[in-house]
């Protein structure tokens, strides 16, 4: 029951689709809140766009509107809900924005909804420059001195007022574009002058620059009676200059004295006293490095991605009790659920260290900058746990999945010392790469230290590995001692092999004759002051084992999906959950492995207990030696729990469902085209090579256009579409720069249209939920793609070929558990694409809109249980009364020099859903979640390929009706005005002025079109787009989205949107009809 | 160089020697601060112990001289589980490694810190050896451990004489004073003087050994009981002194041993914990105003709350984790005290407004 009176019904805000800077934490606080809420009797109604999350589902909330995150789609359901209460600081900055929104307008005032937590007046003064600025003030704490200008004059006056060197921010431009760091006059100018074009509103930030300083932050909690505690502080390697979501984090922080950890913390829990925040906020500072100065940086009055850290660093479940704060209760009242005998007032202790690494793009998007700068890049994170700082590191340096799994520099082998040095200057994600090659090289830490600004702290820790790394290389013959040390360092076997010329299975023998072993240890908030039960567990090799192993159910191991990535995001995380649960509904213990700390599965109280370790094949062993499973399920963790399989079979762990066998024959091109045979199915032409000779042979023998791809990947990753012999080149020499285990796939490129499947299958019978269809022609990968359920134009004669299809493959295969398999419709023929024998990304959504709890159903599959048992029917299930639409989401603005066009690589960080009854309106919703906002002006830019010329005419001829005035390319506008629709033809960006440049900045397009040719090299294009997207300007790059824009665009369904509440819809259920 | 931590239940840790090379019997207890080990090093309440450090990095800023509580180091030795080689920070002028060794207390590294805890936690504080000697007999030693008791440390670590102190001094802000107390050192950390000097206070420093007549001849505004080490209810003699000085009249405000000593003056118990209260996230709560404060402790004997005479006194603060009592309010008379460190240093300084209490008593400005 809540302490405040009155609250009985709460409405909760997501934070919509994932993307760069708002991920999959705030699932994971959601999450938290809503079970939190609810265990205190509270009905909840939660809202987000997000179908991939855990929170949106039925059993999380008790109504769920998966809607577009807009105050009019708010207004709507707070009207027909009627609410009593409103959550609004666990959606991230986009759900508190709404919040806001609705308070300010007077509307949850006039519906009696009270604002939970955190007051409007309190959001106002933690998130206004000025207004946070004057509090600073008011209480004594220091900000950087800023203004805002509009002028060069006003820029050059300030700065001089405050020194240099200066930071510029121009206001309302996405991506930090136009800013830097100005350390002069001249520069400043120059800075200046760009910023000021590039901003919409023609306003520059000119700020104190604080680069270098420590970075330090504190996730801090307070209740209403005041009382105010630190759960964690974190300190950043990296100082000040990198976002805190790209820096490499430790907790708690390490460089500082009591002196000045107390120093922060006072300032910290003053702010939050201060501004009256209830729950939890994050506070960041700069300290400077020689002196007691410091700098408040931001407050974020909310959970955040840090607050995640800090509940999965320590253990305290920050969202959990900041929901219990926003119903009444004070810290001394809650009780930590981690130890049984104390309570939220009592500030965790650890004793160990925690390493956060962020998890960069630059893998899909080789051709973005990789600097690193205030503007946030990273898609995800891994975290790990150690009992040393250096053990930390290595572990979650292989968490990352990067092929990296030590500091080793062999890359650099060709730079001088000079050169390597000079690299330190570079802030980017392989800046620790280059330190560990500097101390290799002798440079100074001073000088290491003067360059990056990184404490001599961490330099020492990196110094510390690269002498193992010399000891190990340059050892005789490997002593129990060394052994000892290097694993104590967290030195994989794999890489004390190769340094010490051994194979691994011999390290990994030594290891046990001489007793080196892992021990796992509990994350308790406490430091053992107390006994507690949380069964969240870390691996050391310098301890005692504290794990008891005393259940004497069957366990099954659950794989996690580790760090968010383009092209494995938080629906592995839905799964993995899922999963879960539904084999502990059966009776089987659990037990997750996972290294995300973003996620839900990573919570303590997700599986019965809880590895946060690295998914490797040899930290996982560790695991298994332990526990002894009896059994592994690796296909809901995405393609990192799958690359498992084998690890896990050698080790003697049954893997329950598919066979290992079985997942590599659809990966195998050779035996999966043996099944293909066997099942008369028939796919695209293709060879498998490993050569770029082979991969020339193979395309001209199938002639152009070329699918080509790596085998066992992901989302894509590597895979291109070639037109020409030149493209051959360049995309093998892109795919070959980490050795290929596995050969290269060259296909015969059909341009068809695209279908997708999820089914479940039990051997015998399978089941399929739903047929879906995707907007974009094939060529652009599925997860970018929009995707329609249930799919609109497919024949009854096509659905029952795919229905076929999909049974054939999934018994030749067996299948026990989910499948997902593409499908490309060309010709009234259908082709087999791809077969992936697991969980996939659309299963989320698919499971909502139809009600069939796909995950479980597999799980339950995976355990034995038969399909024609489970009450959902077998075979193709009836139809949803509803269509549900998905919209990819991009997070382009962050990455500067990304090329933005679609392709057969995916590129999108996040979706969103539009649902509805009707197609047009489904359609629009989806739009309108992804964040397409139109139309402002009226005005467009088209601009295509000559291939598309044709098929624009009549896409201009539909914007023109709508009402848009179009600006084209001379080429492109010609063939418009030659078809009668009116075009104004606009100089290349290389020709006299004005430009289709100066048409961006004059900051009044609501949209560009513009399809690249395949292979485009030329600068323009790829100007132009990435010019739309840093200046907020909606850019498309297929006809096909273009179309479907303007299909829910033209309808008169999308005047007054209907919302739908997903636990209304029925379960689809054949038993019974 | 190999050294052993030897429990008196039997259990040996084998890690390596830091500081200075000496046997040393004692009793062991853990701290759960994650900063602040010189503080912790320098705290005169840790005489006649052996600390152990649960946060497992210690080191890493090295020595800054000025944040030492007391004039040197105390505990007979300290267990950690890493000592940093790389003392980072810009006001650092040593490595803790010189720091032992110069204040001659051994210790040991690279052993099991969460381990050893786990063992004072089920069993309770026991007293160990730390050695470097290879060739340790368990049955000799286990005997000794268990014989060996802390006795007369207050003597050792109060001051010898009287001292004065005015604004300014040890590195204290500069004010005018306008009132002046008599500190009773059974052990003072220097930022309980610190916090007195900055208040605008005068401070007498006088040794364990004080005359009440004395201290109440020189008509102070208010009284200062300090923390110290040991068993309170050993002190019988400053206990007699304490009663007389609470008859007063005059306005005391006590810490920690302090708190106890004036305790057990009123007639109630202590009692020794199972491993004491050490470290600088314990919530405790005043029941006055129902707020919550961190707080930074370091005690291992509790006053017992059974054991209070309602008409005497009044529990203040209570520990939110297990309900012991953190602070005592007197009826009818000016005296309050705390079981915890509002003077902090280690930890945090959400507790130091009761310094502003204890001026309100003494009716100062500050």
């Amino acid at each position: 029951m809540p302490k405040i009176e009155g609250i009985g019904r709460v409405l909760v805000i997501g934070s919509g689709p994932i993307v760069i800077g708002q991920a999959a934490e705030f699932d994971y606080a959601g999450t938290q809140a809503c079970r939190s809420l609810k265990e205190e009797g509270m009905e909840v109604i939660l809202v987000n766009s997000n179908p991939a999350t855990i929170m949106t589902d039925k059993d999380i909330a008790d109504k769920v509107y998966i809607e577009p995150l807009t105050t009019e789609v708010l207004e709507q359901i707070i009207e027909i809900e009627k609410p009593d209460s409103l959550l609004p600081n666990m959606g991230g900055q986009a759900g508190l924005n709404l919040g806001m929104e609705l308070a300010e307008s007077g509307f949850l005032e006039s519906h009696g909804v009270k604002l939970l937590g955190t007051t409007a007046e309190t959001i106002r003064n933690a998130e206004g420059r000025q207004e946070f600025k004057d509090l600073m003030e008011k209480i004594g704490e220091p900000c950087a001195a800023s203004e805002l200008v509009e002028n060069i004059e006003d820029g050059i006056t300030f700065a001089n007022k405050i020194g240099y060197p200066v930071v510029l921010r121009p206001a309302y431009t996405l991506g930090g574009s136009g800013g830097g760091i100005a350390h002069n006059e001249e520069e400043l100018v120059e800075i200046l002058t760009n910023g000021l074009r590039l901003s919409r509103v023609g306003q520059v930030l000119v700020e104190r620059c604080i680069a270098g300083w420590k970075e330090i932050e504190y996730e801090v909690m307070r209740d209403s009676n005041g009382t105010c505690i630190t759960v964690c502080s974190m300190e950043n390697l990296d100082p000040v200059g990198v976002h805190t979501g790209d820096s490499i984090v430790v907790a708690p922080s390490q460089t500082l004295s009591d002196k000045e950890y107390q120093m922060l913390r006072t300032s910290a829990l003053k702010i939050i006293d201060e501004l009256g925040i209830t729950g939890g906020c994050n506070v960041q500072f700069a300290l400077h490095p020689t002196s007691f100065e410091y700098i408040v940086i931001e407050v974020n009055p909310r959970v955040s991605r840090s607050s995640a850290l800090a509940s999965k660093a320590t253990g305290y479940p920050i969202a959990k009790v900041s929901a219990k704060i926003a119903l009444g209760y004070t810290l001394d009242e809650i009780p930590n659920a981690v130890t049984g005998k104390t309570y939220a007032s009592f500030e965790p202790a650890i004793d160990y260290v925690v390493v956060k690494i962020p998890r960069l793009p630059f893998d899909k998007f080789i051709k973005a900058k990789r600097t690193l700068t205030t503007q946030m890049k990273a898609t995800g994170e891994v975290m790990s746990i150690c009992t040393n700082f250096e053990g930390a590191i290595m572990k979650a340096l292989r968490s990352l999945e990067q092929h990296v799994d030590s500091l080793e520099g062999s890359v650099y082998k060709g730079n001088s010392t000079e050169e390597i040095e000079e690299m330190l200057h570079i802030v980017d994600d392989r800046r620790i790469y280059v330190i560990a090659e500097a101390i290799r090289r002798g440079i100074s830490y001073d000088k290491i230290h003067e360059i990056t600004m990184i404490d001599n702290w961490f330099i020492d820790k990196i110094a510390i590995l690269v002498e193992m790394e010399e000891k190990l290389k340059s050892c005789e013959s490997l002593d129990r001692e060394l052994l000892y040390q290097a694993k104590r360092l967290e030195f994989p076997d794999s890489v004390i092999a190769e340094w010490t010329q051994n194979t691994e299975q011999e390290i990994k023998q030594l290891r046990y004759k001489w007793g080196i072993t892992a021990a796992f240890k509990m994350v308790d908030t406490c430091a053992a002051e107390f006994a507690s039960e949380t069964p969240y567990y870390y691996s050391c090799f310098d301890g005692v084992n504290e794990v008891e192993n005393v259940s004497d159910k069957k366990k099954i191991m659950v794989l996690g999906s580790g760090p968010i990535r383009i092209g494995q995001g938080i629906e592995f995380d839905y799964c993995s959950v899922h999963s879960v649960w539904a084999l502990k509904n059966e009776g089987y213990e659990t037990i997750i492995v996972n290294n995300n700390p973003e996620t839900v599965s990573t919570d303590f109280d997700i599986a019965d207990k809880l590895y946060f370790e690295p998914l490797t094949p040899e930290d996982v062993e560790n695991i298994v030696r332990l526990e002894n499973p009896d059994g592994a399920v690796v296909q809901f963790g995405g393609q990192t729990a799958i690359k498992l399989t084998e690890a896990l079979m050698k080790m003697g762990v049954k893997i329950l469902g598919t066979s290992a066998e079985n997942v590599d024959a659809a990966e195998d091109r050779e035996r999966f085209d043996e099944i293909l045979e066997q099942c008369c199915i028939p796919r695209p032409k293709g060879h498998t090579v490993f050569t770029t000779e082979e991969a020339l042979k193979a395309a001209n023998d199938l002639g152009y256009p070329v699918l080509v791809r790596p085998s066992y990947v992901l989302g894509g990753q590597g895979m291109k579409i070639a037109v020409s012999d030149s493209d051959i080149e360049e995309y093998m020499a892109i795919i070959n720069r980490y050795h290929q285990d596995h050969p290269i796939l060259v296909d015969k490129y059909l341009m068809g249209k695209e279908v997708e499947v999820d089914a479940v299958c039990d051997g015998e019978d399978i089941l399929i939920p739903g047929i879906m269809e995707h907007v974009e022609r094939a060529g652009v990968h599925s997860g970018d793609s929009i995707s329609i359920y249930p799919a609109q134009s497919l024949s009854e004669k096509i659905q029952n070929v795919i229905v076929d299809y999909t049974g054939k493959l999934a018994r030749s295969l067996n299948v026990i558990g989910l499948i997902n398999i593409q499908f490309i419709v060309y010709n009234d023929d259908v082709y087999v694409i791809e077969v992936n024998p697991r969980s996939s990304r659309t299963v989320p959504y698919i499971s909502k809109v139809t009600g069939i709890p796909i995950v479980d159903l597999a799980s339950r599959a995976i355990l034995g249980a038969k399909i024609k048992d489970m009450g959902y029917g077998t075979g193709l299930a009836p139809k949803s009364d509803y269509l549900a639409i998905k919209m990819p989401v991009f997070s382009f603005e962050k990455l500067r020099g990304a090329e933005i066009s679609l392709g057969p690589e995916m590129k999108s960080t996040g979706e969103c859903l539009g649902i509805s009854k009707y197609f047009n309106e489904a359609l629009y919703k989806a739009f309108l979640g992804s964040g397409i906002d139109l139309p402002r002006y009226k005005k467009m830019i088209l601009t295509v390929k000559d291939a598309d010329k044709l098929e624009a005419v009549d896409i201009a001829r539909r914007f023109k009706k709508l009402g848009y005035e179009i600006f084209a390319t001379r080429s492109t506008a010609r063939v418009l005005n030659d078809n009668g629709v009116l075009a104004i033809p606009i100089n290349r960006i290389n020709e006299e002025a004005p430009t289709l440049m100066d048409l961006l900045l004059e900051h009044q397009i609501d949209l560009v079109v513009d399809t690249p040719t395949y292979g485009d090299k030329m600068k323009d294009g790829f100007i132009i787009r990435r010019t739309a997207i840093e200046t907020g300007v909606t850019c498309l790059t297929s006809l096909d989205t273009a179309a479907a824009l303007l299909t829910s665009l033209e309808s008169s369904e999308t005047q007054h949107l209907s919302v739908v509440d997903i636990t209304s819809i029925n379960t689809v259920n054949v038993a019974g009809n | 160089m190999k050294a052993f931590l030897i429990l008196e239940d039997g259990t040996v840790f084998e890690g390596e020697s830091i500081g200075a090379v000496k046997e040393v019997i004692s009793e062991i207890v853990f701290n759960t601060s994650m900063t602040g080990y010189l503080e912790v090093l320098t705290d005169p309440s840790y005489a006649g112990q052996a600390v152990t450090m649960t946060y497992p990095l210690i080191g890493n800023y090295g020595v800054c001289y000025e944040d030492m509580e007391s004039f040197k180091g105390w505990p007979d030795g300290f267990i950690v589980r890493e000592i940093s080689r790389m003392p980072s920070n810009f006001r650092s002028e040593d490595s803790l490694q010189n720091f032992l060794e110069k204040n001659n207390i051994p210790g040991i590294c690279s052993i099991d810190t969460r381990a050893l805890v786990k063992i004072l936690r089920e069993k309770g504080t026991m007293n160990g050896i730390i050695t470097t000697n290879e060739n340790y007999n368990l049955d000799e030693l286990i005997p000794k451990l268990k014989e060996y008791r802390v006795t007369g440390v207050v003597e050792k670590v109060s001051s010898k004489n009287k001292q004065k102190y005015i604004p300014g001094d040890i590195g204290s802000k500069e004010c005018i004073a306008d009132k002046n107390i008599a500190v009773i050192d059974v052990g003072t950390k220097k930022n309980i003087i610190r916090y007195l000097l900055e208040h605008g206070c005068n401070v007498t420093l006088y040794p364990c050994n004080f005359n009440a007549e004395e201290i109440i001849n020189t008509k102070p505004d208010g009284i200062m009981i300090t923390n110290g080490p040991g068993d309170p209810a050993e002190c019988i003699s400053i206990i007699e002194q304490i009663k007389i000085l609470a008859d007063s009249g005059i306005p005391i405000f006590a810490i920690c041993l302090g708190h106890q000593l004036m305790a057990l003056a009123n007639g109630a118990k202590t009692y020794k914990m199972k491993y004491g209260h050490r470290g600088a996230n314990h919530p405790v709560k005043n029941l006055e105003t129902g707020k919550v404060y961190i707080s930074s402790q370091n005690h291992g004997y509790v006053v017992d709350i059974n054991s209070i005479d309602q008409n005497i006194a009044k529990p203040w603060f209570v520990n939110v984790n297990d309900g012991t009592i953190e602070g005592i309010s007197y009826c009818n008379k000016p005296i309050k005290t705390v079981q915890f460190h509002p003077e902090a240093n280690a930890g945090p300084k959400d507790s130091e407004l009761l310094f502003n209490e204890f001026m309100k008593m003494i009716g100062g400005n500050k």
